[in-house]
């Protein structure tokens, strides 16, 4: 998609969602203790940790940048990137990584351009990878969103992600 | 007390002693990477385990304080081999380029890996060619050859609270970079260098500009002038195996001149120059009383710090240029007009204990002379290095003097490179200035050491001056901290005049020093400044018969018009953010 077509919404929302952030700062106004729980709300309200969120969370929890940065990059579960539309998680776990998920891993990142925890730039799709998911009876598997699908060979994939809006 | 046996050596030590220094008393070095003597223990690196008879497990030596009656072991075969596999699991992801790093031959791993005698890899190596952080204009950081032993990050946040470098990413990906991984050129570093002088390995390490100076000297067209700061002269002799301290001064400009250099000057002299702007324009605030405490401003690390965390203190700031940054707007107007040398042909290096002088002499706006005023900064290791390289060793040389005209210097110039030394300089001069009497006693003995924060009370014929000296950044946190409370609840500050330099111990544990340094070392530099101060026939920066030509045939008076033009600066506020200047 073109740069002229998209459209800017989500930025716009998130503009909006600051004072709420605001708030959340001023009620743990500096108590750096509290990072990790007002990391977790902030990425509740955004979806993720835009930069200019940690530097708030930072300024205002009297912490340094680079220790909010330290604390996000270490936990699995802050992203520094918005979150897609569609969540597409690849499995990795034993079963799946032996019937070849790899290969459909490698197509997935190929096809959307990401790197895995990476989101395409129209926002559509999010790229993860899972470990088990409880389906190793129709390995290799794969999620979109909350719809599973099995023996899921690499030419297949754009066919299944494509249904995604 | 506490008894103990170390490899059946029977000890007695202080409760509290961790076992690494007990095992010193013992005589038993336990080797280690993360550990350095300046810096808390952190247990990162693993190296220095030992077994404990009855306590099972292995120990870290850093992290055990030795309890009574411990019968410790330092080198069984457990142990050994436990150290092996760390050294050799280190060695299986690190860029193991040794001849060709900035490191070779000053190296703790390689020291280490050679100590252990580590001749097979049993690990394949597994190694991901990481990008080398080149956004700085004063350091470079190489993660390949990182072994997040976590010193840099350790001196940067709790000595120097800048807090540039931390832990980032998790696992294999762990990573010691700057926020949103964005470089130190484009972080809150203030290029103080602290990190590279605490690395063990070659991870972090001064740009280099050799190359560039070498090419100016060669160059036939080029007129090479070089500077060296107060400190360089009791650092510049442990390049050459010399004992620590040793002073070189006259050794220095004889190598200097073998090496190349057209003129071989003296920061020193724009050192005094310095004393007489700034010692000036506090007699003027003490006499206004507008914007007190004077803050000094030769630390470039400092002035960063003060730019980007306090911005409330740039009216604070004086305005006088370090020495060296005056130094280079002398030479290309004042020196080249007497010399009658095109200006344009001058070009203008420093030699600095420092690796934030590479940042200063880069600001936009240190360009008086209608030049870039200074070209190249060069650290005391560079220079060492192209001394070497030339085949010149300093214990060789004959002491030489400066050349002149920007060369003179007195004692109080050289005592710029410990703590406290420019706070000292400027009060020999300020008692003049503003009684028309001589200090009968020059030396201002609470300024000096290592002390935390040092503070005095001077007695200028009735008038009371509170000053006080901060080193390290962490401590002038502490101080200016202080000096905004009372600002805020009393309208002034206690104090009147406070020297602040970025690095502990002064200029003389600088970034830019030999490597493998420790507070002892800079003591032992300082004490050697005050030792040359003492031998000096002239000991007050106004009596440097240089400085007063300079004010008769060119600047006229301190704080003339001409002086404010190529003498002094002005400041910005930085963003807490990437340290870029702030716009307005």
């Amino acid at each position: 998609m073109s740069q002229e077509k998209q459209c800017h919404c989500a930025e716009i929302q998130e503009e909006e969602l600051y004072p709420r952030l605001e708030e959340v700062i001023k009620e743990h106004k500096g108590k750096g203790e509290d990072l990790i729980m007002v990391l977790h709300k902030a990425q509740n309200l955004f979806g993720y940790l835009p930069r200019k969120a940690q530097e708030l969370v930072a300024e205002g929890l009297n912490v340094s940048l680079n220790e909010v940065y330290g604390v996000i990059t270490f936990y699995n579960f802050f992203s520094t990137v918005p979150q897609g539309r569609n969540s597409v998680k690849i499995c990795l776990g034993t079963a799946c990584y032996v019937r070849g998920s790899q290969e459909v891993l490698d197509k997935a990142q190929k096809e959307l351009g990401i790197k895995v925890g990476g989101t395409t730039e129209d926002r559509r799709y999010s790229l993860d990878v899972v470990r088990c998911i409880g389906a190793c009876g129709l390995a290799p598997a794969m999620l979109v969103n909350d719809d599973v699908y099995g023996r899921v060979k690499s030419p297949h994939l754009l066919d299944i992600i494509e249904k995604y809006e | 007390m506490i008894k103990a046996t170390i490899n059946n050596v029977d000890i007695e030590v202080p409760e509290g002693t961790n076992i690494l220094w007990a095992a010193k008393k013992a005589g038993f070095t336990i080797p280690t990477l993360c550990n350095h003597p300046d810096l808390e223990p952190g247990g990162q690196c693993g190296i220095c385990v030992v077994e404990i008879e009855g306590i099972p497990g292995l120990k870290r030596a850093c992290m055990t304080p030795i309890g009574e009656g411990f019968k410790v072991r330092t080198h069984t075969p457990r142990v050994m081999a436990t150290r092996k596999q760390l050294v050799e699991l280190i060695l299986s992801n690190h860029d193991t380029d040794c001849l060709t790093c900035v490191k070779n031959n000053n190296c703790e791993l390689q020291q280490l890996a050679a100590t252990l005698g580590i001749n097979v890899l049993d690990y394949p190596k597994f190694e991901e060619k990481l990008p080398i952080d080149h956004t700085s204009v004063s350091i470079v950081r190489d993660p390949n050859k990182c072994i997040l032993c976590g010193r840099c990050i350790q001196v940067c946040s709790k000595v120097q609270t800048v807090n540039a470098l931390a832990v980032n990413h998790r696992g294999c990906d762990t990573l010691i970079t700057t926020a949103f991984d964005a470089g130190l050129g484009n972080s809150v570093c203030i290029n103080c260098g602290q990190c590279v002088v605490h690395c063990p390995v070659g991870a972090l390490y001064e740009r280099s500009a050799a190359e560039e100076v070498w090419e100016a000297i060669h160059d036939p067209d080029k007129f090479v002038v070089v500077q060296e700061a107060p400190a360089v002269r009791v650092m510049l002799g442990e390049e050459f195996g010399m004992p620590t301290g040793s002073l070189v001064s006259g050794k220095m400009h004889a190598a200097l001149r073998r090496l190349g250099f057209d003129a071989v000057l003296e920061t020193n002299f724009t050192a005094d120059l310095t004393i007489m702007e700034e010692g000036t324009e506090l007699i003027s605030r003490l006499t206004s009383g507008k914007n007190l405490p004077l803050i000094t401003s030769c630390s470039p690390g400092w002035i960063k710090f003060m730019e980007t965390f306090y911005h409330d203190m740039i009216p604070h700031m004086s305005t006088a240029k370090s020495p060296q940054q005056m130094f280079g707007a002398l030479a290309k107007t004042y020196y080249a007009q007497v010399k009658g040398i095109d200006p344009a042909k001058i070009v203008s290096v420093s030699i600095m204990p420092c690796t934030a002088k590479k940042f200063e002499c880069q600001r936009p706006e240190m360009n008086a002379s209608g030049y870039q005023d200074v070209d190249y900064v060069l650290t005391t290791r560079e220079i060492g290095r192209m001394m070497r390289e030339a085949g010149l060793d300093i214990k060789e040389m004959p002491d030489e003097p400066p050349d002149d005209i920007l060369g003179e210097y007195t004692g109080a110039a050289t005592i710029f490179g410990a703590t406290g030394g420019v706070m000292e300089a400027a009060v020999r001069s300020a008692y003049r200035l503003v009684t028309g009497k001589e200090l009968e006693d020059v030396e201002i003995k609470p300024v000096r050491g290592l002390k935390g924060i040092k503070e005095a009370e001077i007695d200028i014929e009735g008038t009371k001056v509170k000053v006080a000296v901060a080193h390290s950044c962490g401590q002038a946190r502490e101080l200016l901290d202080k000096v905004q409370d009372q600002i805020a609840k009393d309208g002034k500050s206690e104090y009147q005049f406070i020297e602040v330099m970025a690095c502990p111990g002064g200029c003389v544990g600088g970034g830019g020093q030999s490597w493998g340094s420790n507070m002892a070392k800079r003591a032992r530099r300082g004490e050697s400044l005050y030792e040359e101060d003492r031998s000096l026939p002239l000991r007050r920066s106004h009596e440097n018969p240089s400085v007063l030509a300079i004010y008769e045939k060119f600047l006229e008076k301190p704080n003339s018009e001409k002086a404010h033009k190529l003498l002094h600066t002005h400041y910005y506020k930085r963003s807490a953010v990437d340290g870029k200047i702030l716009p307005g």
